[in-house]
């Protein structure tokens, strides 16, 4: 089982830009069995993302957020809801997070940290990893993981090695970066380069003791 | 501050060369190509662990260069050191009277000759330049003070060959946000390109200098056409230099050099020459640019 947390409500509504309405996706599978998500707290986030000032389109919840069908076949079934969201905030871990923000054409943004997978990458059969951060970034770069698709796992953009969309490692491997760069450009988000952070608190990727400590953590570890 | 950064900010037009330090302590080559280059160009770089190559230190030779007199631009990569050994690094450098320091991501381990090591990569070229603009204002990255600041004078590299260029120009104004205050390029061999390149970058007010990597025959023209990303060797001058006979080469690339230099000199700040042990050839190259002053006088 993943183990996750929630971010700061203020975080994930700095994120949200000048978003108004967003759609809710939540994971059904380890945040729930984590208690850091489910229909429950995704219910109290609504609360939250409304006091702030936006309109919650809708709320859906998907078994696992890992498992490309059944995300596909969901997702269909809020078309209407979807469109109305100028973004959509995700509950789960980030391979979650990348593979919603694989099939929707609208912002996607964490609204938890991933720490630990557990050994466990999910069942989505892509490419789409999570480096277990603790510190989401998903939300700035177009739900593509720099992590673990930079072969230097950069935080502040393509090096210069990036060629023609390819890695300086190898000519065949894609760059993250140039992943990035290109999805932003889509959706006319490139300012958000220039909001990443400088450095990386690798202290984050370290499960507290409060979450080592619980009775999940002893059936799980 | 440095004579590099003393040039610039006086709007100086400048040349500065490099040496690459050798893989082991015989370092009588890397001592004449030095000599080569002393008074003919206004600061010499040290590349650091070039190409994931192990080799001598970047920062021991810096220190070597300011006690020979010659001013350093100390190159350091991130891929081999944490933040802490990076800090020491710059801190150190500072201590021992090295200014300019050039904050690089570094190539990754598997371009190199220890293809199994562990990239470290903890920071990056603009997180290293932030932390060269917080060690200069007397703070580490906790935010600890420092027992005196350093003074450093932070520069950057940009590729204006990648395509697209886009990426390079955001990832550049994220550089000069961090505090670059100068820039050297990867080698070009096509003044359009520059051209093309500065009429976006010269907005930013940074200087630019143009890096110019000495050819040394036709092969290794190819070579970097289908290995460096960024570096295009354009057929004609393959052409010319696979055309020239061996024993004239070196006149031949400081004739191939010096007519680039000399295309490119006016469009931007500098000229960076990368001469690959062939230091022997700057002052033709310069003589082949018509440039006579190198930011000294």
């Amino acid at each position: 089982m993943l183990v996750t947390e929630q971010k700061p409500v203020g975080e994930i509504l700095g994120a949200l830009d000048g978003a108004k309405s967003v759609l809710l996706v939540g994971c059904n599978g380890c945040p729930l069995g984590w208690d850091s998500g489910g229909p429950a707290k995704l219910a109290e986030l609504a609360e939250q993302l409304a006091k702030g000032g936006k309109e919650v389109a809708g709320s859906v919840m998907i078994d696992f957020l890992c498992n490309k069908a059944l995300v596909g076949l969901k997702l269909t079934r809020h078309l209407d809801e979807l469109k109305k969201a100028d973004a959509v905030i995700v509950s789960s871990c980030g391979v979650g997070v990348q593979a919603t923000a694989e099939m929707v054409d609208k912002p996607c943004h964490p609204c938890l940290n991933t720490m630990s997978s557990m050994s466990f990458q999910g069942l989505w059969p892509s490419s789409e990893r999570c480096g277990q951060c603790g510190d989401c970034v998903l939300s700035l770069t177009a739900g593509i993981c720099p992590i673990t698709t930079c072969a230097k796992n950069l935080i502040n953009g393509s090096c210069g090695g990036s060629h023609k969309g390819t890695c300086e490692v190898d000519s065949k491997r894609a760059c993250g970066w140039f992943r990035i760069y290109e999805r932003l450009k889509e959706q006319g988000r490139l300012d958000n380069l220039k909001k990443l952070p400088y450095v990386r608190d690798h202290q984050r990727m370290d499960i507290p003791m409060a979450q080592r400590s619980t009775i999940r953590w002893a059936i799980e570890a | 501050m440095s004579r590099l950064q003393d040039a610039l900010a006086a709007g100086k037009f400048v040349v500065t060369g490099e040496i690459g330090p050798p893989k082991g302590i015989d370092t009588h080559e890397m001592a004449e190509e030095l000599e080569h280059l002393r008074g003919k160009v206004i600061a010499v770089n040290v590349t650091d662990i070039q190409s994931a190559v192990m080799r001598l230190g970047s920062l021991i030779v810096s220190e070597w260069l300011v006690r020979q007199g010659v001013e350093p631009v100390f190159q350091l990569t991130c891929r081999d050191r944490n933040r802490l050994a990076l800090q020491t690094e710059l801190v150190s450098a500072s201590w021992v009277g090295i200014e300019n320091v050039l904050c690089l991501t570094g190539d990754h381990q598997v371009l190199g000759d220890h293809k199994g090591t562990k990239g470290v990569f903890d920071l990056d070229a603009v997180s290293l330049i932030h932390t060269v603009t917080l060690l200069n204002s007397g703070k580490d990255l906790a935010g600890n003070a420092l027992a005196g600041p350093t003074k450093l004078f932070p520069g950057a590299v940009v590729a204006p060959g990648l395509d697209p260029m886009e990426p390079q120009l955001l990832k550049m104004e994220r550089k000069i946000a961090a505090g670059a205050k100068f820039f050297q390029t990867q080698a070009l061999y096509d003044p359009r390109q520059l051209e093309t390149f500065m009429r976006t970058a010269e907005q930013f007010k940074v200087p630019v200098l143009a890096g110019l990597v000495l050819l040394k025959n036709a092969g290794m023209a190819k070579f970097m056409n289908a290995n460096v990303a960024g570096v295009f060797v354009p057929d004609h001058i393959v052409q010319e230099i696979a055309d020239c006979p061996k024993k004239k080469l070196k006149a031949k690339s400081a004739e191939i050099g010096g007519r680039l230099a000399k295309e490119m000199k006016g469009m931007c700040q500098g000229i960076h020459l990368m001469p690959l042990g062939w230091t022997d050839i700057v002052p033709a190259v310069l003589a082949h640019a018509e440039i006579t002053d190198v930011g000294l006088s």
